[in-house]
């Protein structure tokens, strides 16, 4: 098959192809997909294993702790799958390299930078509202939760203020 | 029939099991993603500058998709939506709050959390470092919770769904929903083509298009039409 990586899925295709996937998770799982928690299961994993005395004195990290091993939770295997349908995706499509992804004009270490910020910001805001876009706007939107559509808007919301101000990183 | 795989009350066994199958549909998301092109940073940021609006497209059509799915499934029987409503309760001010701050994050870092992990599979750097910035956030997000007194409690409204606080039946709804979606999916395919001009074509949406668009409606007016049904739980709002 021919690899281009410029070539992606018609955005409906794939948006059909992700509802599908979402909806057996709804009918398999009771629940939707997921991502930052996960990752925040990560964070707990790493502090208890460096720090266990300073985890038990944390709540929401003692909370965790407290329904056994950070990993062993069905959201941190479906990110395992995640990261390997990902591969296979990039594999595939030919877009597997190893780079950072920025505008010609703005360094890579600047970059860097404003992405792990940016990751900072995030997924404090992922605790906050209780699921990133994921596990609250996706998933929660399709089961028409009021608080995850105004989650949704308000990422929306949030992204176009901000844009302006960061447009350097892109071009 | 609820859930195959109520997963906290399962035993070892089926436990195991439960697990295998996080892995599958993991596998099948992270696939979807990536090919859509969520493994890269300026496909999905071309959403807030108004040439690329594949975010919108593929994330709305999810949700209309897996929406019908749910309301449909409902109204024949075969799901209880208000099980999975359960899951998503309401606290709508930490909503707000937290939906402006990941919106802002998300085009500083270039990606949300789940697209970071896609990007991090695909072998892009900024991705890694978002992933490790998200791990770091939420860390510090434990640390200060006690500070944040009553607030991420606060606008609490249980699992109100959309159609409980608009008083219409979910059939109903989920084909509002699917209305505004395509007005949207229209007026963002206008937005693209005037931020690219004529010069440069936007990648053609084709016959595929249509018949998804097509589909969408059919499904959403075979749903309106099962309140006929006497099975369904969804008739009620």
């Amino acid at each position: 098959m021919e690899r281009n990586p410029s070539k992606f899925w018609n955005p409906y295709a794939g948006g059909v192809a992700l509802g599908l996937v979402l909806l057996v998770t709804f009918l398999l799982m009771g629940k939707g997909l997921g991502a930052s928690g996960a990752t925040y299961r990560l964070g707990v994993w790493a502090v208890s294993g460096l720090a266990p005395s300073h985890a038990e004195r944390v709540p929401a990290i003692a909370a965790v702790l407290e329904d056994g091993h950070p990993l062993d939770d069905w959201l941190v295997f479906e990110v395992v799958g995640v990261l390997i349908g990902g591969v296979l995706g990039a594999i595939t499509s030919g877009r597997f390299s190893r780079e950072v992804l920025k505008g010609p004009t703005f360094s890579s270490a600047r970059r860097i930078g404003f992405a792990i910020a940016g990751g900072v910001v995030m997924g404090f805001a992922a605790k906050l509202s209780r699921g990133c876009t994921s596990g609250q706007a996706l998933s929660g939107g399709a089961a028409m939760s009021v608080g995850s559509w105004a989650f949704m808007l308000s990422v929306f919301a949030g992204g176009y203020a901000v844009a302006y101000f960061l447009r350097r990183q892109w071009r | 029939m609820t859930t195959i795989f109520p997963i906290e009350a399962l035993s070892d066994e089926r436990r195991a099991l439960g697990m295998a199958v996080a892995v599958v549909v993991g596998i099948g998301f992270g696939f979807v993603l990536e090919r859509s092109g969520f493994g890269r940073a300026q496909k999905l940021v071309g959403q807030f500058y108004g040439y690329d609006f594949t975010v919108l497209k593929v994330m709305f059509t999810a949700i209309v998709t897996a929406m019908l799915g749910l309301v449909v499934l409902s109204s024949a029987g075969v799901v209880d939506l208000a099980a999975i409503q359960f899951n998503y309760p309401t606290y709508l001010w930490p909503m707000i709050v937290g939906g402006l701050l990941l919106g802002a994050g998300f085009v500083m870092s270039g990606y949300c959390p789940g697209t970071s992990l896609v990007a991090t599979a695909s072998g892009k750097l900024d991705g890694v470092s978002t992933v490790l910035g998200v791990v770091a956030g939420g860390l510090v997000y434990a640390h200060v919770e006690p500070a944040l007194g009553a607030f991420p409690n606060s606008g609490k409204l249980g699992a109100l769904s959309l159609s409980a606080w608009l008083g219409l039946p979910a059939p109903i709804v989920a084909a509002f929903v699917v209305a505004i979606a395509i007005a949207a999916f229209l007026a963002g395919e206008r937005i693209e083509r005037m931020v690219a001009g004529a010069a440069e074509a936007v990648a053609p949406t084709g016959a595929a298009r249509k018949w998804i668009f097509v589909g969408l409606v059919a499904v959403a007016l075979a749903g309106v039409a099962m309140l006929a049904l006497p099975t369904g739980t969804s008739a009620a709002p």
